[in-house]
């Protein structure tokens, strides 16, 4: 079979040669990678496009707030928010927001937290 | 007065039995797969391997094995699929003669389970880490490297083209969609395609590590990836609207997959459906997995499971696997070094679907060399992205060889 006719092969119930076959395989996995990168491009396009939106939704700044009162922490290595932990250690603020997205029965990743700090 | 002869009538007994068919003819592949499902019955129940579906495959492999049980007639199917038979594509024959396991596996034939399937899938999958980080979906594309090695090397070992399709799908680590492109494309082969697929989809957690650290260096291992940005509501809304409209304009073949898949991702996000979101996620999704998994197990019928071009199934299977989720490191790899290290790659291997183990496998294997690092949220991007890339990679073949 052609490559001209495997892709209108239709019924077509055997390929004949290794050549067409290597054919297909590589035009397959060329084709995934065109749909998945042409998908991909919509989504940034779309996410760019929220993002700009969300940018004209909030047309003042937040009032600032006192930095000196609260103290920096790092922020917990893959959290799915801006959390800061203070005097935590990393593990311990895993564990703990995984017990409170179990105490509340919801997924972990839709739930933000803000900060985790020790009560001394 | 009736003659009765005592002796006669238990020989006869015996021949009329299920027991003596087992020694007649092909009867002793039928015990043999009767040993086969008691066996995929323990990896199910004591190994806790995919039992969900296993169970159900094992048990309907031990029904239809079963002699003289009439639960499932292979020869109605070979006549409904056989051009030539008065009864080619009659439904209303299968319905007039066929057994319990043939009426389950109407919904095989029509793809109707597999697409249920994939609403629920998509009812229980979150797109956000997907949507935040969009270039993890090129790993989840790479991952579909062993669906095309697998066909070619099926081609070499002489299986047709529709048939070699069929096998390389189980490299996409996706079991509807393997189902769904065999049930079009090689439904002789179901049995051996199915089990092999979900049987490896278990096996992940031994079959990638090997490979994820070979492929990698410890230093790549090691690296910890900043937190993806937060996904709007209207973000999560919109996304499976336009999956669904930009893929089945793309490969119009993959719209029953990738279109349930998407209906059950938005029951799931747009907030006013969340009774609907539930059935889907449990109760729908639970009747269909019994239908699915006992029509899939009814397939595999000694006579013909039992053969050479099964073993080579199981082997181009494993190899598929193995290739996919190199193709996943590769790309991944690429994208380490393009990003100058902010990418790690143990995050391609999830490419391959399997949501979400595949995903947990790259966090485990990421923490043993970083203790503080977290990768399932990263990793659930490509691994969503290869549910994706394998309906396109089927969608690709069907239009080939549909």
């Amino acid at each position: 079979m052609m490559f001209s006719s495997f892709l209108t092969a239709g019924a077509e119930d055997t390929i004949s040669g290794l050549a067409d076959a290597g054919l297909v395989a590589f035009t397959g996995y060329g084709v995934v990678f065109f749909g998945i990168v042409l998908l991909m491009s919509v989504i940034i396009v779309v996410g760019n496009a929220m993002k700009s939106r969300k940018k004209v939704d909030v047309p003042s700044p937040a009032p600032a707030v006192n930095q000196t009162d609260v103290p920096q922490g790092p922020a917990a290595p893959g959290s799915a928010g801006q959390i800061k932990l203070y005097d935590t250690d990393p593990k311990t603020a895993a564990m703990l927001m995984a017990i409170v997205a179990d105490k509340m029965g919801k997924p972990i990743n839709e739930l933000r937290f803000i900060s985790i700090k020790e009560v001394k | 007065m009736l003659a009765f002869n005592i002796s006669d009538t238990l020989i006869r007994l015996w021949n009329d039995s299920g027991f003596n068919s087992f020694f007649v003819g092909d009867g002793w592949k039928s015990l043999a797969m009767i040993l086969i499902a008691c066996f995929l019955l323990y990896l199910g129940i004591v190994k806790k391997f995919e039992p969900l579906l296993l169970v159900g495959i094992a048990f309907g492999c031990l029904l239809s094995n079963l002699p003289m049980g009439g639960m499932y007639n292979q020869e109605l199917w070979t006549a409904f699929m056989d051009e030539s038979s008065q009864y080619y594509h009659s439904y209303g024959y299968i319905l007039a003669n066929g057994g319990l396991l043939d009426f389950f596996y109407i919904g095989v034939k029509t793809s109707l389970y597999p697409c249920l399937i994939f609403m629920g899938v998509g009812a229980m999958t979150d797109f956000g880490p997907m949507i935040a980080n969009p270039k993890s979906m090129l790993m989840g594309a790479g991952s579909q490297l062993g669906v095309f090695a697998a066909f070619f090397f099926a081609v070499v070992l002489g299986f047709t083209g529709p048939e070699a399709a069929s096998i390389g799908i189980i490299g996409g680590a996706d079991g509807p969609t393997a189902i769904f492109l065999t049930s079009k494309l090689a439904p002789w082969l179901l049995g051996p395609i199915a089990i092999a697929a979900y049987s490896y989809m278990a096996l992940i957690p031994m079959i990638q590590p090997p490979f994820m650290k070979m492929m990698t260096t410890k230093r790549e291992r090691q690296i910890v990836m900043t937190q993806s940005r937060e996904v709007t509501r209207t973000e999560k809304i919109i996304f499976p609207i336009i999956v669904t409209v930009f893929v089945a304009l793309l490969l119009p073949s993959t719209a029953p997959l990738i279109g349930c898949l998407m209906l059950g991702n938005l029951f799931r996000e747009c907030g006013v459906t969340a009774r609907l979101s539930d059935t889907v996620q449990n109760a729908l999704m639970n009747i269909v997995t019994i239908m699915l998994s006992t029509s899939v197990g009814a397939t595999m019928v000694g006579s013909s499971f039992i053969s050479l071009d099964t073993f080579k199934i199981v082997v181009l299977g494993v190899c598929a696997f193995i290739v996919s989720t190199c193709g996943g490191l590769l790309v991944g790899k690429i994208m380490c070094w393009a990003t100058k290290g902010k990418i790690n790659p143990l995050i391609g291997s999830a490419g391959v679907s399997a949501v979400p183990m595949a995903a947990r496998v790259s966090q485990d294997v990421g923490r043993k060399f970083n203790p503080t690092n977290y990768l399932l949220m990263h990793a659930m991007g490509p691994n969503v992205a290869g549910v994706i890339g394998s309906a396109l990679a089927a969608g690709f073949l069907l239009s080939v060889f549909g």
